[in-house]
C-alpha cells in the first residue's frame, strides 16, 4: 500500500512539476497558447515513443541502446514505402513499418536470449546493424510522407487547446500498453524484471517474455520513426538524439533501472517536462547550448536525489 | 584429478585450456583477420601498415582503458569520450594564451572534474554508472559548447610535442608507444598486483562481500572514476595530436568502439572478470577490422552492419569459450 502511494506520488509530483512549468511558460511568454502547445506536443512525439519503448525493456530488466537506430530504420522505410503511394498503399506502408519494428525488436530480444551475451553489448552491436540497415535503405534524407497521414498529427481536435499529436500519442500508447499491462504477458514482463529466477520458477517462460518485451520496444520505436517521417515529410537515415533522451526520461519517470517497477505514465510525463524545459529556455532566449547543460543537470540531480531517497528508504 | 583431466574429451580440454588462457583465441582472431587482409590485398602487411594500425589503435585502447577499469567494478564510463574531447579542445585553445605545459594541465582538469562528479554520484548517491556518466557526458558537451563561444576568436593550436607523439615515428615505431607502453605496463601491473587493482575486482565480483570485509567502497569509486577521467583526458590529447583538428565531437565516434574493445577483450560488463591485456588486443582487432571493412567494396551501410554483427559474434563465441557470464 505504501509502495503504491509512493509510486503514484512520484507521478503526481511529476505532474505538479509539469503544471508549474506550464505556468512558468506563460509567465515568460504571455503569447504562449494553442500554437505553442501544438508545436510542443509535435516535437515531443518521437521522444515520447522512444521513451515508451525504452521503458518497456527497462521494466523487463534490460536496456535497449539501439532504439534510436531502429527509429531511423522505421523512418526511412516509411518514407520509401509512402513515396508515391495512394490511400491503400499508405495504410499498407504503415502496417509494414509497424511489422518491421516488431521484427527488429524481436531480433534484438532473440539475440540476447540465444547468445547469452549481456543486453547492453547485444543492443550496442545491433545499434551499428540497424544504423547500417537504415543507410542501405536510404543513403541520404529523402522519400515522402502521405499528406493525409500528416494531418493526423497537425492541428487540434474537439477543443482548440487539444493538439492532435497529443491525442495520437495517448491513443497509440493506450492501445498498446493498457491491454498489455493487464495481460499475462505484461505480468510476466514485470516478473522477469523484478526477479528472473523467481519468475522462472513460477513458470514464466523467461526467454519468450524477454523477446516479447524487446518486440514491444521495437513497435514503439517504429511508431517513433513513423511520426518523425510524418512531421518532417522525409526519411532521415542518421539516428537522432533519442537514445540519451529516452534513458533520461525513463529514469526521471520513476522506472527503476534494473527492472520490475514503474509504468509508462511517469516516463511520458517526464518527456514532456524535459521538452518543455528546453522550450522555456529557448523562449527565455537562453543560449541553446546552456539548455544542454540544464537538461543534463536536471537529469543528474534527479537521479542522485532518487538514489539518496532509495537508500534512506532501505535503511528505515 | 589428473586422470580425469586426461580422459576428458578433446573439446572439453580445449575449452578448459582456452578458459585458462583467454588471450589466446583473441590473438588467433587478430592474426586471422590480418591473414584475410593480406589475402585480399597482397603486400599490405608491411612495416608501414603495422605502424599506422598501431597508431590508430592506441587512442582507442587508452579510451577503452576507462571502460575496462570501470567495468571491473560492474560500471561503465560513457562520459569518457566527452572528457577526452574537452581536454583536447581546451588544451588546443589555451596554448596561445598560457603556453603548452600549462595548457595541458588546464585541459586535463575538466576531465578529472567530470570523473570526480561521476565518482561522487556512483559512490554516495548509488546512481547506476550508466545513467550517471550519460548525464555528466551531456553536461560536459553543453559546457564545451558554451566554452567554445568564448574562445572562438583565439583559434586553436596543436603543440608540436603532441603531434610528434600522435603521428611521428622513430625507427619505424609510432612515437605514441613512448606513452602507451609504460601506460599499459602500469595498468596491467596495477590491476593484478596493487591493492587498488584488487579492490576493483573485489567490488565487481561481490560488492556486499567486499564491503563486509572492510573495503570502503566510496573511496575506491571516487578514485576509480577520477582516474578514468584522467585517462580519458590523456587519450584525448593524444588523439588530437593524431587527428590535428580539434572539434566539438572529436573523440565521440570512439565511444562505442571503446566499449566494444573492452567487451571483445573479455572484460565482463557485470564486473569482476577481465583485464586490460585483453582490451589492447580488442582495440587492435577493431582497428584491423575497420581497415578490412574499408577495403571491401561495400556501401557504408553494409559495412556498419558487418561491424555490428562481428562484434556480436566475437563476444558470443568468446563468452561460450570461456564460459563466463
Amino acid at each position: 500500500m505504501t509502495r503504491l502511494i509512493s509510486k503514484q506520488g512520484w507521478v503526481l509530483g511529476l505532474l505538479a512539476f509539469l503544471a508549474l512549468l506550464f505556468v512558468l511558460t506563460t509567465v515568460i511568454q504571455p503569447d504562449f497558447g494553442i500554437s505553442g502547445l501544438d508545436s510542443l506536443s509535435r516535437a515531443t512525439l518521437p521522444f515520447a515513443f522512444a521513451t515508451a519503448g525504452m521503458a518497456v525493456v527497462v521494466i523487463a530488466g534490460g536496456i535497449d541502446l539501439s532504439v534510436a537506430s531502429m527509429m531511423a530504420v522505421a523512418g526511412v522505410s516509411a518514407a520509401v514505402l509512402m513515396d508515391g503511394a495512394g490511400g491503400g498503399g499508405t495504410v499498407l506502408a504503415v502496417v509494414g513499418v509497424l511489422a518491421i519494428g516488431l521484427a527488429m525488436g524481436a531480433i534484438n530480444g532473440a539475440a540476447i536470449v540465444y547468445t547469452r551475451v549481456p543486453d547492453i553489448v547485444v543492443t550496442l552491436a545491433m545499434l551499428f546493424v540497424w544504423e547500417g540497415v537504415a543507410l542501405l535503405i536510404l543513403k541520404a534524407p529523402g522519400g515522402a510522407a502521405t499528406p493525409w497521414l500528416r494531418e493526423l498529427i497537425v492541428g487540434n481536435v474537439i477543443f482548440p487547446w487539444l493538439p492532435r499529436s497529443f491525442v495520437f500519442l495517448v491513443v497509440c500508447v493506450a492501445v498498446i500498453w493498457i491491454p498489455l499491462s493487464r495481460s499475462r504477458l505484461g505480468l510476466s514482463i514485470y516478473a522477469i524484471g523484478s526477479n528472473e529466477l523467481a519468475a522462472y520458477r513460477s513458470g514464466v517462460s523467461v526467454g519468450l517474455t524477454r523477446i516479447a518485451a524487446y518486440a514491444v520496444c521495437g513497435l514503439f520505436a517504429a511508431l517513433g520513426g513513423l511520426t518523425l517521417t510524418m512531421s518532417t515529410g522525409i526519411g532521415e537515415p542518421i539516428p537522432g538524439p533519442y537514445l540519451m533522451a529516452s534513458v533520461a526520461a525513463v529514469v526521471l519517470g520513476g522506472v527503476v533501472l534494473g527492472g520490475g517497477r514503474g509504468a509508462l505514465l511517469g516516463p511520458i510525463i517526464a518527456v514532456f517536462i524535459l521538452r518543455l524545459v528546453r522550450m522555456d529556455l529557448t523562449l527565455a532566449s537562453v543560449d541553446p547550448n546552456v539548455t544542454t547543460i540544464v537538461e543534463g543537470t536536471i537529469m543528474v540531480v534527479v537521479v542522485m536525489l532518487g538514489g539518496v531517497l532509495a537508500m534512506k528508504g532501505r535503511k528505515t | 584429478m589428473t586422470t580425469e583431466r586426461e580422459t576428458a574429451p578433446m573439446g572439453t580440454r580445449i575449452a578448459r585450456f582456452l578458459g585458462d588462457y583467454p588471450l589466446i583465441p583473441l590473438i588467433v582472431l587478430l592474426f586471422a583477420l590480418i591473414g584475410v587482409l593480406e589475402f585480399m590485398r597482397p603486400g599490405i602487411f608491411n612495416e608501414r601498415w603495422i605502424g599506422n594500425t598501431v597508431k590508430f589503435a592506441i587512442p582507442l585502447a587508452m579510451l577503452a582503458a576507462c571502460q575496462t577499469l570501470t567495468m571491473l567494478t560492474g560500471g561503465i564510463d560513457l562520459s569518457a569520450a566527452v572528457a577526452a574531447t574537452i581536454s583536447a579542445f581546451v588544451m588546443a585553445t589555451q596554448v596561445q594564451l598560457v603556453g603548452v605545459p600549462m595548457a595541458i594541465v588546464i585541459g586535463l582538469l575538466p576531465a578529472i572534474a567530470i570523473g570526480l562528479v561521476n565518482g561522487f554520484g556512483v559512490a554516495f548517491c548509488r546512481v547506476h554508472p550508466l545513467i550517471m556518466t550519460l548525464g555528466t557526458g551531456l553536461i560536459g558537451t553543453g559546457c564545451l559548447q558554451v566554452y567554445q563561444r568564448f574562445v572562438i576568436a583565439t583559434g586553436s593550436v596543436i603543440p608540436d610535442s603532441l603531434s610528434w607523439l600522435g603521428t611521428g615515428r622513430t625507427w619505424g615505431f609510432p612515437n605514441a608507444l613512448v606513452l602507451f607502453v609504460p601506460f599499459a605496463i602500469l595498468l596491467i601491473w596495477g590491476q593484478r598486483r596493487t591493492g587498488f587493482g584488487r579492490l576493483l575486482y573485489a567490488l565487481g565480483s561481490n560488492e556486499t562481500a567486499a564491503r563486509i570485509s572492510g573495503v570502503r567502497g566510496w573511496q575506491v569509486y571516487l578514485a576509480l572514476y577520477a582516474l578514468s577521467g584522467l585517462i580519458a583526458g590523456v587519450s584525448g590529447l593524444l588523439y588530437v595530436g593524431l587527428i590535428k583538428a580539434p572539434s566539438l565531437s572529436l573523440v565521440n565516434p570512439l565511444l562505442l568502439p571503446s566499449v566494444a574493445a573492452a567487451v571483445i577483450g573479455g572484460t565482463s560488463i557485470f564486473g569482476g572478470r577481465g583485464g586490460y591485456s585483453g582490451t589492447i588486443v580488442g582495440a587492435l582487432i577493431l582497428t584491423v577490422l575497420g581497415t578490412l571493412l574499408t577495403l571491401l567494396q561495400m556501401p557504408e551501410g553494409a559495412r556498419r552492419i558487418l561491424f555490428g554483427l562481428i562484434i556480436l559474434a566475437v563476444t558470443t563465441i568468446y563468452i561460450r569459450l570461456t564460459d563466463q557470464r
